[in-house]
């Protein structure tokens, strides 16, 4: 539990990637089994016990503190299993603290009666930082500063790039903590885990965003088109080992989804785009929002907002893997798959015919659809690769003025406003670390508002006065009219008014846009 | 026994002792000054007469200056005590930094102890705090709250060597207060087994010299200035808090930054700090260390001079002990202060020869 706790006050505070992966490497080279599983699981937040409330923190903090001293230290530190953590009498109990599968399983199997003294116990046995690494993990309230991604790449840096994250990402949701069979094959003692029939995730490929200079580059005939329509990109999964839905991060949300997963009677593994659906029209994407993040979903949100799937790819038919192939081959065998299965709820995504790309950026211009973002063009040659791969797919987005960037900070804002945070400060990636490049306070819907405001309350990892810094996670497309360079921002560039467009919650914080997506657009004016 | 309040009065610059006719660390120029230890917020220049320990004296003539160091100095060595329009004042050790020093007075029976900034924990680059029974203790309460529970300062270096082990391309960058944190956290680095040059912004110089003239070693001391940028990959550079931020830091190779100081306890002081690798280290007693050497001093009385004086005051009353806040205004802790005026100073000075 000790390198653990190190490992979080570590992450905390360590803004740079490729600093977080090195630290979660070494925590991975110097741990045993399972110490480091469990510690893996917490990490990518696979761990699964039911969670203490607050109060049972506060009940022991009662307990073993004096009251006005414990109000004065909570209200200086901030956050209550900080301050219990600091301020619980110091070790009492020389056994040392618990081990971290120690934890796991007592909490796996302890009466919830039991747990106060358990955990008492424990704080008795630990220095501040095991004490702090305790109480977030059994209050559930975990912000380790640290995607799954990030210790999937630091797997990876184990093995010296001999197994990508993306192999290890392929057999990940065939495996369980303590993940003994991955780190055996992660350090050349066990062969690769067969995920066998189970239901895993295989990484996406993902298109390049197109730019002017791209365009000319370009040979028309060796292309396909798409049109990009704006829902979430998902995988669907469905193998005699289970069901799964997962959306382009890598997470299940098969639960938030059931009318798509009983449409899932087929052995295979889909690309497409979840979206909301009306008599085979797409709805707007606010309407899928009502759908996102839910644990369970009613009778009544299914028939308001029914969820389909547009189908851009398949992958696997049955056992057999589609990926080497090129893109014109995956079709045809979409088609036919589409034809003998007719799932439900699911359709094709339709090829665009053009032979020119003169002709096909005025159909792209010309697209009514409001759920239409832009063209996607395929490579009728390519393969599925995971990852972004150049030249082989390309994202020709509709309107460009908008960026994917990542919320930094918060603030309370003004009049009605004034008990929400709704001032938010936006940020790009410059090498591996934000740069704040916007504020905004509109564009979004009041329900939105509420659903912003608890995130932030949620994922504060700091206060300063007014200000409130939260968990580098969330990624907001944000919309404006132009972007100018400015010597008074510290990101060069200052954007005209930005406004939240949508929330991104599929989309992982890494995958936002870099500063330089951003300077692209400096001088290119839009009416506002 | 004459009550201590008749004859020692807060004033809310400074603590007066009226029969002796000084002042202890008063924050405006006075004629007569008792100065506890050589940090600016304790020892102001322009005093008439000062009388400290000797190295508080040499402290404060690298600081300010010779002449603003005092009209006239008075070294009062360990322990010798002398009478001052009949109050008896001798000086003993505080173990917060180099010189620092408790005051104790005898007068009309009661004896009271000022202790200045202190700390129990074992520091090699100051004398070690001695224990003074009395009637009336005067103590600070910068880290009076339950939540200031110091780590062993070796625990804290470990990490920071632990760190260099991690990311050796990379230069850490520490920032520590330029009197007393610094010579100590050269100490300590030392003690474990770091013998490579340490690297310094010019503002840590003088001091650094003032301790090795009392016979304290601090090992190879480079200027961060002149080295080249390479030399400083995998290197330990110090600077004053406030430079740890600006572009001097930036200016090194990806850099680490880090912070020694007490407040880095506390997860959201670190953050607003922007500090990547929070060094728990502190030259101030910590809550427990506050509350036993209070208990230890047998005072049924206690003065707080600055610093969170209502939690202390609290805990002492429920162990019966007389509490009271002096509020007197102008102390704070030196690593809480962004940069205080002779940072800035000193980092004006030296900016042009950054890396
Ligand atoms: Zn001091």
């Amino acid at each position: 539990m000790i390198a653990f706790a190190e490992l979080l006050e570590r992450l905390v505070f360590t803004p740079s990637r490729n600093a977080k992966i090195a630290l979660l490497r070494r925590y991975f080279e110097t741990q045993p089994d399972p110490d480091r599983g469990i510690g893996l699981a917490a990490i990518t937040g696979e761990l699964s016990f039911a969670t203490a409330k607050p109060s049972l923190i506060r009940d022991l903090a009662h307990a073993r503190t004096d009251p006005v001293l414990f109000a004065w230290s909570y209200d200086y530190v901030g956050d209550l299993a900080e301050t219990v953590a600091l301020m619980w009498p110091s070790a009492s109990n020389d056994a040392g603290p618990p081990s971290l599968p120690e934890v796991n399983s007592a909490l796996q199997t302890a009466a919830k009666s039991d747990l106060p003294a358990i955990v008492a116990g424990w704080l008795d046995a630990s220095e501040p930082p095991v004490r702090l690494a305790l109480l977030k993990l059994i209050t559930g309230g975990l912000r380790v500063g640290a995607s799954a991604r990030l210790a999937k790449i630091a797997l990876s840096e184990m093995t010296g790039g001999r197994i990508g994250p993306d192999e290890i990402e392929e057999v990940w949701h065939g495996l369980e903590p303590p993940y003994e069979r991955l780190f055996a094959w992660i350090e050349s003692r066990g062969p690769k885990p067969d995920p066998a029939d189970a239901p895993v995730f295989r990484p996406l490929m993902l298109a390049h965003p197109l730019e002017p200079a791209d365009l000319e580059g370009l040979d028309a005939t060796a292309f396909r088109a798409e049109w990009k329509w704006d829902g979430i990109r998902v995988q669907l999964v469905s193998t005699r080992g289970g069901r799964r839905l997962y959306s382009r991060g890598a997470d299940d949300i098969s639960s938030a989804f059931p009318e798509i997963v009983a449409a899932m009677n087929f052995e295979a593994v889909l690309d497409g785009e979840l979206l909301v659906m009306r008599d085979g029209a797409v709805a707007p994407f606010a309407d899928l929002q009502q759908r996102l993040n839910r644990k369970a979903v009613s009778p009544r949100m299914m028939r308001d907002f029914p969820a389909a799937v547009r189908l851009y790819d398949i992958l696997f038919d049955r056992s057999e893997d589609m990926r080497p192939l090129p893109f014109d081959a995956r079709r045809a065998r979409l088609e036919a798959w589409y034809a003998r299965v007719q799932p439900a709820r699911m359709d094709l995504s339709e090829m665009i015919a053009f032979h020119s790309l003169p002709e096909l950026a005025e159909r792209r211009a010309n697209a009514r659809a409001a759920a239409i973002e832009g063209l996607i063009l395929k490579r009728a040659d390519s393969p599925y690769v995971p990852g972004r791969p150049k030249g082989l797919w390309w994202k020709w987005k509709r309107d460009p003025l908008t960026i994917d960037a990542v919320m930094m900070y918060a603030q309370r804002g003004h009049g009605k406003r004034s008990s929400y945070y709704s001032d938010y400060t936006f940020g790009l990636w410059n090498g591996d670390e934000l740069v704040p490049v916007a504020k905004a306070y509109s564009g979004f819907t009041d329900q939105e508002l509420i659903w912003l405001d608890r995130w932030v309350r949620n994922h504060t990892v700091a206060r300063f006065g007014p200000v409130r810094e939260v968990e580098k996670s969330l990624v907001l497309e944000i919309a404006f009219d132009a972007a100018q360079r400015s010597t008074r921002h510290k990101s060069g560039v200052a954007v005209r008014f930005p406004r939240v467009a949508r929330i991104r919650r599929d989309k992982p914080a890494a995958e936002a846009d870099r500063l330089e997506d951003l300077l692209r657009w400096v001088g290119d004016e839009r009416a506002a | 026994m004459l009550r201590p309040e008749t004859w020692l009065k807060p004033f809310p610059y400074g603590l007066f002792c009226e029969p002796g006719g000084f002042f202890i660390d008063p924050t405006r120029p006075v004629d007569r000054a008792i100065i506890t230890h050589a940090h600016s917020d304790h020892a102001r220049p322009g005093h008439r007469a000062v009388l400290a320990s000797p190295a508080t004296l040499a402290l404060m003539r690298a600081r300010l200056g010779e002449d603003r160091a005092g009209g006239s100095q008075q070294p009062l060595p360990w322990g010798e005590a002398i009478t001052i329009g009949g109050v008896r004042v001798w000086l003993e050790p505080a173990g917060h930094v180099l010189g620092s020093a408790q005051v104790v007075m005898e007068y009309a029976g009661c004896r009271v102890v000022v202790s200045g900034d202190y700390k129990r924990c074992p520091d090699p680059t100051c004398e070690a705090f001695a224990l003074t029974a009395c009637d009336l203790f005067v103590t600070e309460a910068t880290f009076a709250l339950p939540v200031f529970c110091h780590p062993k300062p070796e625990h804290e270096t470990e990490r920071l060597l632990a760190s260099l082990a991690l990311f050796p391309e990379r230069t850490h960058v520490v920032g520590c207060y330029v009197l007393g944190k610094c010579q100590r956290l050269i100490a300590l680095l030392r003690a474990a087994g770091w013998d490579k040059p340490i690297y310094m912004h010019g503002a840590l110089f003088p001091l650094c010299r003032v301790y090795e003239a009392h016979s304290i070693a601090l090992g190879e001391l480079r200027p961060a200035t002149v080295a080249a940028r390479d030399a400083l990959q995998g290197a330990i550079v110090l600077a004053p808090p406030g430079a740890i931020q600006d572009r001097w830091a930036r200016r090194l190779v990806d850099p680490v930054v880090a912070l020694a100081s007490g407040w880095m306890r506390v997860r959201q002081r670190a953050k607003s700090r922007g500090v990547e690798l929070p060094l728990v280290i502190s030259d101030h007693a910590d809550w427990g260390e506050l509350n036993r050497t209070v208990d230890e001093t047998g005072a049924p009385e206690v003065w707080v001079t600055h610093g969170r004086e209502e939690a202390l005051i609290h805990a002492c009353a429920q162990r019966g002990l007389r509490g009271r806040a002096l509020r007197l205004v102008g102390y704070g802790d030196e690593d809480d202060e962004g940069v205080s005026v002779e940072e800035v100073g000193a980092q004006a000075e030296t900016s042009d020869q950054a890396p």
